[in-house]
């Protein structure tokens, strides 16, 4: 026994009867075929969404900010609600490729390539708001500190803004090279078994002439690790960077030191709402059932759960603070104006969304039933949306001077813009969908004979005997 | 590199190939390499190959990009343009740990994927003799290479007795060129061996 022993009593991570081969035809296969009607259906209306957000940002663009309906009072609303959206739905992929390889979580092989991809498309989406919410799209370079002519004149490294330029950079590059780096011994697989001459070049290229040999897997295993280790720290800062750009200024309702864990529960909630809307499609359509399995989705409606309900938690401390806390602007910020008043409405689709629909999940059938994984998870999404939309608005709509107080609905372009982010969005995972492989090949292959269900029906017998004949029976294939 | 003469085996169980391993070694044959289509856990030990030092690496570009971040922002906000932000210090220390952790992971991330793409010999247009289609698929491919004390007919018997099937031999460049997947690259292997 070479190999590491696993109790069948723990669900298999890949059903059926698989051996190696039968792994790459199930991923690889879809890759060679031609796509389905459905998914020139998807993909076009990703591209039609893409249109119109380009030119809902052309005309934003052309005719400056003021076609979108902020004011003096609100000046943040939609575009950063939507950054702070997708960035925080980008935490998940990264969650799931590097927390839980730390934690030696088998079961993120099924789901992580796909996550990662989601993650990177996510955070190519929370780019584009703050970048076209400066209104002088073109002085956008003015953000990094390089070398000019006028002083040089320095960005301030002392600003949380700043600060995110850095970190949604460095989270971006990390993550695209953790992908990429898992993505190549997959692309040589496709290389080598491929019929047409311009797959063969297409790959051969992407793949970066891998071979399969043991030094560079051992390298490979090594980069992952790090990378892996690198990026378990870098996805907490990026949002709790994100809610420093509101809790380090002095807005009621911003200004709290909850807002890092808080913001980082949030994301990993609805970043994890979002990888089933899409796992549970992309299975369906790649017929990938076998391999991300109803134990998949559990295992990430358990995260969803627990997210939920510390999310939960935090607005209820979020309110208590405002009681107890005894500054009559930020009690009235949540007692007047967030949970009532005019925005009030938000404040409830988010506390229904986000803490008291989730609470389906305690109960196991809930968890492993496709449809209301998949409603559940949009519901999330929606309540995530809320809870940015709550915190941002709800906290600058009513500020220190009545007369400035005021109401915010979006204009049309920026609902564009963010109806645009969905198309490039889609656009990307569509494109995803078909010419890469949706699930990682080589890692599913390593784990396939500890918790592949043939070989699990294999160790029966090890399950029967006691730990004495076991480890007696060890010894003695050890000895010859 | 080099044109050389190989002996290849094909292996389908790991169960199989780590004992066959330890016979190549044992029996004094220059194991070329094993190519598989996941990281076998345990082969590179068995092959005798040492660690990898990457994880050293990746710590030196963290502290490069650790001092790049502090020493920086220090000398543009000290000596470059010492600007008064609010009656703030110079040298805020707590401000700038985020950027300095960004720039640590950054700097450590792509540079140890850069050291790894240098070390594997991966670049986009590199070309590699493959031994068999199947390395990347579900085969367990060992590479025995010829040297002029090893006898080729000795070498496949011996491969398949050790459990190996499809056993051949391959005349192939054992590094690395310029080229493309889609060509066949006869003027490589035309080459005379050097073996």
């Amino acid at each position: 026994m070479s190999l590491k022993y696993e109790s069948t009593l723990r669900e298999p991570l890949v059903d059926g009867v698989k051996d190696y081969h039968q792994v790459t035809e199930d991923i690889i296969s879809p890759i060679e075929g031609k796509p389905g009607k459905l998914w020139y259906v998807g993909f076009l209306i990703s591209l039609s969404l893409l249109g119109f957000g380009a030119f809902s940002v052309f005309w934003q663009i052309y005719f400056g900010v003021g076609v979108w309906n902020l004011n003096k009072t609100i000046g943040w609303g939609w575009d950063i609600t939507n950054f702070v959206w997708w960035v925080g739905i980008g935490h998940a992929g990264t969650l799931i490729s590097a927390i839980l390889l730390l934690f030696r979580q088998g079961w993120r092989t099924g789901v992580n390539r796909a996550a990662e991809a989601m993650t990177i498309f996510a955070v190519m989406c929370a780019g584009q708001f703050p970048i076209i919410h400066m209104g002088r799209v073109w002085m956008g370079f003015f953000i990094l500190p390089y070398p000019n002519t006028r002083g040089p004149v320095w960005v301030n490294f002392n600003s949380p803004l700043l600060w995110d330029v850095f970190a949604i950079s460095t989270y971006f590059t990390v993550s695209l090279l953790f992908w990429y780096s898992g993505l190549i011994p997959d692309f040589a697989t496709i290389r080598d078994r491929a019929k047409t001459k311009l797959r063969k070049l297409l790959y051969g290229v992407a793949s970066f002439g891998w071979t399969g040999s043991t030094k560079h897997w051992q390298r490979h295993e090594a980069l992952s690790l790090v990378l892996a280790g690198l990026s378990t720290p870098l996805v907490l800062s990026v949002h709790t960077i994100v809610s420093f750009d509101f809790a380090t200024s002095v807005i009621p309702g911003w200004h709290t030191t909850i807002f890092p864990p808080y913001f980082v529960a949030g994301a990993i909630f609805s970043g994890f709402a979002m990888v089933q809307t899409l796992l549970i499609i992309t299975r369906k359509i790649l017929h990938l059932e076998e391999y991300i399995t109803l134990g998949h989705m559990e295992a990430m409606n358990k995260v969803i759960v627990l997210t939920g309900s510390v999310v939960g938690c935090a607005y209820l401390t979020e309110l208590f603070m405002a009681w107890y806390g005894a500054n009559n602007y930020e009690f009235a910020t949540f007692f007047k104006y967030r949970a009532a008043g005019p925005l009030g409405w938000s404040y409830w689709i988010m506390m229904t969304c986000n803490v008291i629909s989730p609470q389906v999940f305690w109960f196991r059938k809930m968890r492993r039933n496709v449809m209301v994984t998949f409603v559940m998870s949009i519901i999330v999404n929606i309540g995530m949306w809320f809870e940015r939309f709550v915190i941002i608005c709800t906290s600058l709509y009513r500020d220190y001077l009545p007369s400035s107080w005021s109401y915010y609905r979006p204009s049309w372009p920026e609902v564009g813009f963010y109806m645009g982010t969905f198309g490039l969005f889609f656009t990307c995972y569509f494109l995803f969908a078909k010419y890469f492989p949706v699930i990682a090949v080589a890692e599913i292959k390593s784990i396939l004979k500890t918790s592949g269900e043939n070989f699990k029906e294999g160790m029966e017998k090890y399950e029967t005997e006691t730990a004495e004949q076991f480890a007696h029976a060890v010894h003695h294939e050890h000895a010859h | 590199m080099a044109v050389k003469n190989f002996v290849v085996g094909l292996f389908d169980d790991e169960a199989v190939l780590f004992p066959a391993v330890k016979k190549v070694r044992t029996a004094g044959y220059k194991l070329h390499d094993v190519y598989t289509p996941f990281p076998v856990h345990g082969l590179d030990h068995a092959m005798g190959l040492r660690e990898t030092s990457l994880h050293t690496a990746g710590f030196i570009y963290g502290i490069t990009g650790t001092t790049t971040a502090l020493s920086f922002m220090s000398w543009v906000f000290n000596v470059d343009w010492p600007l008064n932000i609010g009656g703030k210090p110079h040298f805020p220390l707590p401000a700038f740990i985020p950027i300095t952790f960004e720039l640590t992971v950054l700097f450590a991330a792509v540079g140890m994927v850069m050291t790894f793409c240098y070390l594997c010999q991966l670049m986009p247009g590199v070309k590699k003799h493959i031994f068999h289609p199947r390395q990347t698929d579900d085969k367990f491919v060992m590479v025995i290479e010829l040297t002029e004390k090893a006898n080729a007919e000795e070498v496949k018997r011996f491969l398949n007795e050790a459990g190996a099937h499809d056993v051949n031999e391959q005349r192939a460049e054992a590094g690395w060129w310029y080229g493309r997947f889609d060509k066949a690259d006869e003027d490589i292997y035309a080459r005379p061996a050097n073996a």
